[in-house]
């Protein structure tokens, strides 16, 4: 198939950007989005211009590196799929296809199409973690989970961290990300003994860089995992309770 | 215990600023406080509109219209335990110290979601889910808010009303509505009210953390329910007396 691409053109992070269109005939409408993207790069390379700088890892939607604005969407048209699982055929013969990086404040431009999701690994300092004894193992089914908590943990738990859902949002905000990796932990019995701190650290930290929710549900919608927003809201509650809690917890010194 | 900055000491630090203040400061705390005066406005308009509703009672035996009755009774509720107008003046705090909150607190989100994202995409942006009225409840607050303080100066202070008598609220209706230009203007803006409560009263279950699979589905067709049910009547009011139905 013969597309063209308009795609986000910015060599530094200060620098204004632009958009560049190039042609790329013959691409083979089973290859992936990236892989599209790298028969244009190598393209480019021959002809000696810069190629296309953009971010990917894993190639097969579970690392969370890909990300692309694609006609407007993020991940592109097709629902439920991180970019390097995009195929071209979702595409037509003879497309315009815009790409443009995630936009964000809390996701700087680094050049192209790579932005810094840095911003997410703060707010996993700040409360993405478990204590744990350090002695030797434990029985296997020490702690029993309920099923359900089971269930919803590991839902939440599939965020890959791509940062779809700020880069959906109207609003700039990552809510879905930071409720999805605080319920993951705050479901299971193993997260009780940080579950309120780490709710008010982990919100607070997000709130440095990124927008309010206004529950539009834009950021479901684009998730590639799906996320549900009921862990937003679920998100939203222990973060009211935790004002109090650890107020009281304050009251106690320690 | 070690002291970090952030993480497992967090809640054990004791903070410099009253909780109030830490937990309006937040974000997460604003909606929260946005759903809760939200559902306070929720209920002053439905109680509103049902007040509202007297006025197709007519006139009872002796003569005195019914939303005339109702308003004296407005005034009256709760005496001799409160004073005349008492209770009514309860409601009028309650209301202004929730207005004021819900528009700071929306004020300083929007400012908070605009800083989020300093720079636009470049490029047309599609929508998959988000409703017109999500996308629109900065214009339709900011409008109903002009209007919530037309309509006060309208009917409840009477300076927009040449015709104003206190409490002679039937015949204040009429002399409003009659003009054209103000019921057609109170008929837009209840309709972005309803555009405003509809993403509302769906929206504040999430701010709160009120969310059960239970009836998350329910959420929605309260939504719609409640607004149809504000709209129809409050559009309804203007409608007939301008079509001069009810005289
Ligand atoms: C004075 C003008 C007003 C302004 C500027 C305003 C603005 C806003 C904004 C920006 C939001 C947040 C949107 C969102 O999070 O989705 C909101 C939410 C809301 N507003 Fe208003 N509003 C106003 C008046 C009203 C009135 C008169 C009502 C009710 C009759 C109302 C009911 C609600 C409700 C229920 C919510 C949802 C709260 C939540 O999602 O947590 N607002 N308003
Ligand atoms: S919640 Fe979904 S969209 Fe957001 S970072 Fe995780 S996987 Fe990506
Ligand atoms: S490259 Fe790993 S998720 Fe797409």
């Amino acid at each position: 198939m013969n597309i063209t691409l308009r795609v986000w053109r910015q060599d530094t992070p200060d620098a204004p950007g632009r958009f560049v269109e190039y042609d790329a005939p013959d691409i083979e409408s089973h290859a992936s989005f990236l892989e599209m993207l790298d028969v244009v790069n190598e393209r480019l390379t021959d002809k000696g211009e810069e190629p296309i700088a953009f971010d990917s890892d894993c190639r097969e939607g579970i690392c969370g590196m890909c990300g692309l604005m694609i006609n407007g969407l993020a991940h592109g048209p097709q629902q439920g799929t991180a970019t390097c699982q995009l195929h071209m055929r979702k595409f037509k013969d003879g497309d315009v296809i815009t790409i443009e990086p995630w936009r964000a404040a809390g996701f700087p431009i680094i050049r192209d199409l790579v932005v810094d999701r840095s911003s997410f690994d703060r707010i996993i300092e700040a409360g993405g973690y478990i204590t744990v004894p350090t002695g030797s193992a434990p029985d296997a089914n020490l702690i029993l989970v309920p099923k359900p908590a089971a269930d919803a943990a590991m839902d939440a738990a599939a965020c890959i961290g791509c940062g779809a859902c700020v880069a959906s949002c109207p609003n700039g905000a990552a809510q879905l990300f930071v409720a999805a990796k605080v319920a993951n932990l705050n479901l299971l019995p193993q997260g009780q003994p940080e579950r309120w701190t780490r709710v008010e650290a982990m919100v607070d930290e997000m709130e440095k860089y990124f927008g309010s929710c206004t529950n539009h549900g834009e950021c479901e919608a684009a998730c590639p995992k799906r996320i549900s927003i009921d862990f937003i809201a679920m998100m939203n509650k222990d973060y009211i309770k935790a004002k109090f809690k650890n107020r009281r917890m304050a009251g106690q010194g320690s | 215990m070690t002291t970090t900055d952030k993480g497992t000491d967090r809640g054990t630090v004791n903070r410099r600023r009253p909780w109030a203040i830490e937990f309006y400061g937040s974000a997460v705390g604003k909606k929260w406080v946005m759903a809760i005066t939200g559902i306070i406005f929720l209920g002053y308009v439905f109680v509103h509109m049902l007040g509202n509703l007297k006025l197709y009672l007519g006139t009872d035996p002796t003569g005195i219209f019914a939303i005339d009755h109702y308003g004296e009774w407005l005034r009256e509720l709760l005496e001799p335990f409160l004073p005349r107008e008492g209770a009514l003046w309860i409601f009028r705090v309650v209301l202004t110290a929730s207005v004021v909150l819900h528009i700071h607190a929306a004020y300083s989100l929007t400012v908070t979601n605009w800083k989020a994202r300093p720079t636009r995409y470049q490029s047309p942006r599609e929508y998959l889910v988000a409703s017109y009225a999500s996308r629109t409840m900065r214009w339709s607050g900011v409008i109903v808010g002009a209007f919530v303080a037309f309509h006060l100066l309208d009917l409840t202070i009477g300076t927009a009303n040449p015709d104003f008598v206190a409490g002679d609220v039937h015949a204040n209706l009429i002399a409003s509505f009659s003009r054209p230009g103000v019921a057609i203007f109170y008929m837009v803006a209840n309709l972005l009210l309803g555009l405003h409560i509809f993403h509302g009263t769906w929206s504040l279950f999430q701010s709160i953390g009120w969310n059960n699979p239970q009836f998350n589905e329910w959420r929605r067709w309260l939504a719609w329910a409640f607004t149809a049910v504000i709209v129809i009547a409050n559009v309804s009011f203007p409608l007939t007396v301008l079509t001069g139905l009810v005289k």
